[in-house]
């Protein structure tokens, strides 16, 4: 921050004690400028986190939206709402903006905001580069939405970009191509800075194996990204040059193959489920513990667990692609590789149960959308079993049974657990309490909704109905209105979320003390809440 | 948690397990399970899925048993004091290594079904399927006639202007029709994208993919009509490509076969028809675009020193006896083949109707007519 712009952050509540207790101290370090141009320049982490949460929450919303007008689709048979054609693109916008714009960018915010306070470090390590990470998503956001409005509309080939169907769209592919090779830079531009804030900045006394879950699980989540985002921006590459520049990667005629494309893809998307689970984790492995009052069970065990799962990520692609005729050895190796994820995941899994064992355990918002995490995760950790069955898949790879599949990963887990470190972590964000009258409704209504809109899946793909068809045989009618109408709820629910956010950012509620969970542990609630522009200026003592 | 909430949440827990129950009793009662199966195959992916979903749900049940214990009876509201164990290496190896032996046990009738499944050697029966955007089509390679099937459903019941069957969207003009109790292999690919062929009742489904052959096999072990859908997206009308599937007794199949055969015979051209000559020329000329033009020129003027000029040639103004050689056999100097190789392969009414447009063409007036019958007697 410049001198110049000293002094007018007194918008950022307990800069006042902060400044007294260090007014001998650097002044031109304070406070930041004010209005637009804070947001704009800042390299502080916390104003940056703050950045990716709202920037994911709005990007929630458009997928939302998006999501909103298939099941508007899909509430009865026949065509009433929209195109074919327009359907494709919503659901290949809705995987695309939530996964890359509303989950990844959300789980970033909160790494940037929690990494430096619970290892003790004064900011990320490289600030420059972490302001250019994030003001890289906005531009990729416009031009994955702009391109529903160029000729031909946007990619309605779904989030998966299997060629050469892809090759035969419009130029609102092109669009999705440098949207998503910008994302993929920001995504290693903000791995490479948490890894080396994780390795380099700890305080003295954080080791390793002393750090929060957190950390453990964004450090490997880190590496992840940089060894998976590369390959998915060579793919789309290939993919740009086989349209425009005649080569011929994926087409058959000039010796190319279209199966390659879906080797190299998920070579990145199967990593990419990890990438989005393992911060869950590591949010559920805080928020568990504290609201059991009790450590978490298996501390390293749980380390060993997620790299295993790293590893694991990365020999399993192929269990996407049981459906484009492998040889058999082929098909046995991917199943075996995948089932054995089941090993780490079940210890996971048995660790959170076992910290919730004799413990002192109480309900709060937080607390319950753990649960809802741990129990639905699960559920689809099973349903993940069953499909890696390559018998079983055959039948049920493209149905909604793998639509309800990895609904229940990702949103009853990654999108659950973000909600859970929302609500855990506000309070010291912001210093002031959620509505948690407000919030338990906020879960119970996701629950029941979330339930209602992707239980009844799973039925609708054993009794075969594809997935990405905007209209369907009579038989599926019933339980695709219940989806409809439980996706309703769900989606609507949100808005709750939007007004509790909005009630402790404008410093609506009670005020919340430094730690407002008597089970919480970690370095951040040594802090007051909330915390002041620059913490951790000195390393703490870590025992 | 205030006593209110608490009974609130209780209520709804239990409100949820009965929705979810109840959604599960409908969905079985109501056929919402793995269709019912019509091949070997279908029946052991049909008892691996109730397996393997048993399993699960038992662990799952045993699992979230503690959990909810511990959610009823550990609670800080009641008083619970926490223990603070955080470890237990006993426990930690016997929940990686069971698993691990479940798993194990999983995997043997799984590669049992897949290794079975992978075995498309000594089928009855071949059948090529091809997907184009939108509709698949079959091919009866040992029998030499094929087919597209399209979706039959009015567009009308689609908009909602009438009343939509019951096999709304699963219905197509001709369904593939293969015998009972025959191992019948299937050859999948497609012309345009990718597409996927799926019959479930077989268990069926392997992607075709453009310029690529992958194969998959069925027996069905049932009379009667299969339903599925192509399961890749494969553009706007993906929803619209339905699979067909009609199995039939082998006595009704070879009639339904040598029906076929005799569609195709009466859309072949009959050699002993006596054509019109302008009838002839027309034809001719399509025939001429499509094999001749490219090397004689549309205007039968050639390429100077490359290809003759079939326009005031001596041969086209000839004996036709010498310009239907050429065509069935080729024309070979020093001894060594030509670019003008041998048209044989086109039928006696395309050869005969070339000829006679070529010697009725721009400035060649010969009137004569080349009757197809002409060109069967020259095969010999």
């Amino acid at each position: 921050m410049t001198s110049a712009t000293h002094g007018v952050g007194h918008a950022v509540p307990g800069e006042h004690g902060h400044h007294d207790d260090h007014a001998h101290h650097d002044d031109h370090h304070h406070g930041p400028p004010s209005g637009f141009m804070r947001w704009v320049m800042t390299t502080n982490h916390k104003d940056i986190g703050t950045m990716y949460m709202m920037f994911a929450l709005m990007n929630f919303f458009i997928g939302g939206i998006m999501a909103m007008i298939i099941r508007a689709e899909l509430f009865q048979p026949g065509l009433q709402v929209v195109e074919p054609e327009f359907f494709n693109q919503m659901t290949s916008l809705h995987g695309l903006i939530m996964i890359f714009g509303a989950i990844m960018p959300v789980f970033v915010g909160f790494a940037n905001w929690q990494i430096p306070l619970m290892i003790g470090a004064p900011d990320m390590a490289f600030a420059r580069m972490n302001n250019w990470s994030f003001w890289l998503l906005p531009p990729a956001t416009v031009l994955l939405i702009g391109s529903l409005f160029v000729p031909g509309g946007s990619l309605s080939a779904g989030w998966t970009l299997y060629p050469p169907l892809t090759v035969q769209q419009g130029m609102g592919m092109d669009m999705v191509i440098f949207a998503v090779h910008i994302m993929g830079a920001s995504s290693i531009m903000g791995s490479i800075n948490i890894i080396t804030t994780i390795l380099n900045m700890r305080a003295p006394g954080m080791t390793l194996f002393k750090m929060p879950m957190f950390c453990w699980t964004w450090l490997i989540t880190a590496f992840l990204l940089i060894a998976a985002m590369p390959v998915l921006a060579g793919a789309v590459t290939m993919l740009l040059t086989d349209r425009h520049f005649g080569t011929s990667f994926f087409n058959a005629a000039g010796g190319g193959d279209p199966v390659l494309f879906q080797h190299i893809f998920w070579f990145f998307g199967h990593p990419e489920v990890y990438i989005i689970a393992l911060p869950a984790f590591g949010v559920v492995s805080q928020v568990i513990p504290a609201f059991s009052r009790k450590p978490l069970f298996g501390y390293s065990s749980m380390v060993y667990a997620t790299a295993s799962i790293a590893i694991l990520s990365f020999i399993v692609w192929a269990h996407h692609m049981y459906a484009v005729g492998m040889p058999a050895a082929g098909q046995l190796f991917f199943m075996y590789a995948t089932a054995l994820i089941a090993v780490p995941t079940g210890v996971k899994v048995f660790n959170w149960v076992a910290t919730m064992w004799r413990g002192a355990l109480s309900f709060e918002t937080p607390m319950l959308f753990a649960c809802g995490f741990l129990f639905l995760f699960t559920l689809g950790g099973f349903t993940g079993l069953v499909l890696s069955i390559v018998p079983v898949d055959i039948q049920l790879q493209d149905t909604y049974y793998v639509v309800a599949h990895f609904h229940y990963v990702m949103v009853a887990g990654a999108l659950f657990s973000a909600f859970a470190a929302a609500y855990f972590w506000m309070p010291k964000w912001t210093g002031v309490m959620y509505n948690e009258t407000l919030g338990k409704w906020h879960f119970w209504l996701s629950m029941i909704g979330f339930n209602v809109t992707f239980f009844p899946q799973h039925f609708l793909g054993l009794a075969g109905m594809p997935r990405r068809i905007p209209d369907y045989n009579l038989q599926f009618a019933d339980f695709n209105m219940m989806s409809s109408l439980g996706a309703f709820v769900f989606g609507g629910s949100q808005l709750l979320f939007v007004y509790i956010v909005y009630q402790c950012y404008s410093r609506k509620g009670e005020k919340a003390a430094a730690n407002p969970w008597d089970g919480a542990e970690g370095l951040e609630w040594t802090l007051p809440s909330p915390p002041p522009y620059h913490t951790f200026e000195t390393a703490p003592e870590v025992k | 948690m205030t006593n209110g909430t608490t009974r609130f949440a209780r209520r709804l827990i239990a409100a949820s397990a009965a929705a979810l129950a109840t959604i599960t009793t409908t969905a079985l009662a109501g056929n919402m399970n793995l269709q019912e199966p019509a091949s070997p195959i279908a029946d052991s992916v049909y008892d691996l899925h109730t397996v393997i979903t048993l399993i699960c749900f038992i662990i799952f049940v045993g699992v979230f048993g503690v959990m909810f214990y511990s959610v009823y009876a550990h609670r800080k509201s009641k008083g619970h004091k926490a223990a603070q164990f955080h470890e237990n290496v006993r426990v930690e190896i016997a929940w990686t290594v069971i698993p691990l032996i479940i798993l194990i046990l999983m995997a043997f009738p799984a590669t049992k079904t897949v290794i079975a499944m992978k075995d498309t050697t000594a089928p009855d029966l071949t059948i090529k399927v091809t997907g184009y955007q939108w509709k698949w089509n079959y091919d009866y390679l040992q029998d030499g006639f094929n087919f597209y099937s399209t979706l039959a459903t009015p567009l009308a019941q689609i908009e909602g202007r009438e009343k939509k069957g019951e096999n709304y969207l699963l219905e197509v003009d001709n369904p593939m029709v293969v015998p009972m109790n025959k191992k019948v292999r299937v050859l999948i690919t497609a012309n345009d994208v990718l597409h996927s062929w799926w019959v479930p009742a077989f268990s069926v489904k392997q992607d075709a993919i453009p310029g690529f052959v992958r194969d998959s096999w069925f027996v069905a072990t049932k009379e009667g009509t299969f339903r599925g859908q192509c399961a890749e997206l494969c553009g706007k009308e993906h929803g619209f490509m339905p699979v067909v599937v009609q199995v039939m007794a082998e006595d009704k199949y070879a009639a339904w076969v040598a029906d076929q055969k005799k569609k195709v015979a009466a859309a072949a051209d009959d050699p002993a028809k006596v054509w019109e000559q302008g009838a002839l020329i027309a034809r001719g000329e399509k025939v001429f675009q499509a094999n001749c033009a490219a090397c004689h020129q549309a205007n039968g003027k050639g390429v100077p020193g490359a290809f003759p000029a079939l326009d005031g040639s001596a041969k086209v103004n000839g004996p036709k006896a010498d310009q239907i050689h050429i065509l069935m056999n080729g024309v070979m100097k020093d001894g060594k083949p030509t670019a003008m190789v041998s048209f044989k392969q086109l039928s006696d009414t395309d050869i005969a109707a070339v000829i006679t447009y070529t010697r009725n063409s721009w400035g060649n007036k010969t009137g004569e007519t080349i009757q197809p019958a002409e060109i069967k007697a020259a095969r010999g």
